[in-house]
């Protein structure tokens, strides 16, 4: 009876998580066509420079937000902080596992996080290499 | 066993009678602003800082700002037209001026009626009402800067702002 009801939670599970990781899977997807109408030679996302666009401090955007850590802190895993003090929920997948399953609000936030630090829209690469990254994290 | 039960329920009876006396005696003061309920609005300006209550501004002041949320106190805070529509409504219906709703027009005293503040911070109340904060208290790291109402009101998300 045990062992039943533990298979059913983790079937349950699975389903759940497997739910919750298709609409990141899509968004992804959806990146991908468009970083391989962008450029022809496209060939895949890459976690690192992912990385790089997060940490690095860029110019062109606002002086006080240089940087994605700026807000979301050196630590993927842990809470950012905006500017007006509110806390921000950690970005890393693994510890919010809800993140980047809503096509419309992460294109809202790239937007405007993005023009944020960068002065400028990211491209369709820049996204899915972030993506790519957090999702490792 | 059972008499510490006892007590702790009576203690939690009277804790709960307590704050809705509490609650009832704040409603139509300075210190009550009832909290955004719209969840659009809730969550659209509610990520970057609290969702301020619609009743600490006027009507005419949430109508300037939702027609330039692309150039948001140097932000970009845009939405799509149906959802700045309807959070429109809301912030317009909820606002410290509208008619039925509350009593906060003395929240705007000293407001001219052709203005639209956009700034809570920069109303002449909440200016007297933060004259006694000391200079050092907005400059500390926690508090960021003044629009950061939950650093010092604890209980703002839920409409208090009485003195903590
Ligand atoms: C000025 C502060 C700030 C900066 C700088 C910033 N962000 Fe954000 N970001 C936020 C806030 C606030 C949210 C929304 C709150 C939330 O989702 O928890 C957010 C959300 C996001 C989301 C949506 C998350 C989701 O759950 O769908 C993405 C994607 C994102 N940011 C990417 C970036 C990238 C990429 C950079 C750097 C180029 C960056 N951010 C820099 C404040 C910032
Ligand atoms: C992208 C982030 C962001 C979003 C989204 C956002 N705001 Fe703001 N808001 C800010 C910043 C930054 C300030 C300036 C805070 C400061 O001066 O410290 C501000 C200030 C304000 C103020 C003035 C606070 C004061 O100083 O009295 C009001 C009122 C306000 N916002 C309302 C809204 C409303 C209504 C929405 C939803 C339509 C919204 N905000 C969405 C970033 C945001
Ligand atoms: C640095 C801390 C601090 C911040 C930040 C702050 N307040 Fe206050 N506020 C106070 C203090 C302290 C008082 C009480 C002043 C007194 O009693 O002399 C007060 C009083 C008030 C009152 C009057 C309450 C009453 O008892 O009648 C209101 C309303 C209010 N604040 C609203 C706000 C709003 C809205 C914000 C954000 C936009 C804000 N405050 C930000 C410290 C702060």
């Amino acid at each position: 009876m045990q062992t039943l009801s533990r298979t059913l939670f983790l079937v349950a599970l699975t389903a759940m998580s497997a739910v919750q990781a298709a609409p990141r899977d899509d968004i992804l997807a959806a990146y991908t066509a468009q970083a391989k109408a962008e450029d022809a030679t496209f060939a895949g996302f890459s976690a690192a420079r992912g990385e790089a666009l997060h940490r690095d401090r860029h110019s062109g955007g606002k002086a006080d937000s240089p940087s994605c850590t700026s807000c979301h802190g050196e630590n993927t895993r842990a809470a950012g902080r905006t500017p007006v003090g509110k806390s921000i929920e950690p970005v890393a997948v693994s510890v919010a596992p809800t993140r980047y399953t809503d096509a419309a609000k992460v294109e809202k936030w790239f937007r405007r996080n993005c023009r944020e630090v960068l002065g400028r829209e990211c491209s369709a690469r820049e996204k899915g290499d972030w993506l790519a990254f957090m999702t490792t994290q | 066993m059972k008499p510490l039960i006892r007590s702790i329920a009576v203690g939690v009876a009277l804790f709960a009678v307590g704050a809705v006396m509490l609650e009832r005696a704040k409603a139509g003061s300075d210190e009550f602003f009832a909290p955004v309920t719209d969840p659009l609005t809730r969550q659209e300006c509610g990520s970057c800082h609290m969702a301020f209550p619609a009743g600490l501004l006027p009507a005419r002041s949430w109508q300037k700002m939702m027609g330039e949320l692309d150039n948001h106190f140097g932000e970009d805070a845009s939405v799509d037209a149906a959802t700045a529509k309807q959070i429109t409504t809301y912030l317009v219906a909820h606002a410290a001026d509208s008619t039925g709703y509350g009593d906060m027009r003395r929240w705007l005293r000293g407001v001219s009626a052709s203005a639209a503040p956009q700034r809570i911070t920069e109303l002449p109340k909440w200016v007297r009402e933060h004259r006694e904060v000391s200079p050092r208290e907005w400059t500390r790291k926690e508090i960021a800067t003044k629009a950061n109402c939950v650093a010092c009101h604890v209980d703002a998300e839920r409409g208090y702002f009485e003195d903590d």
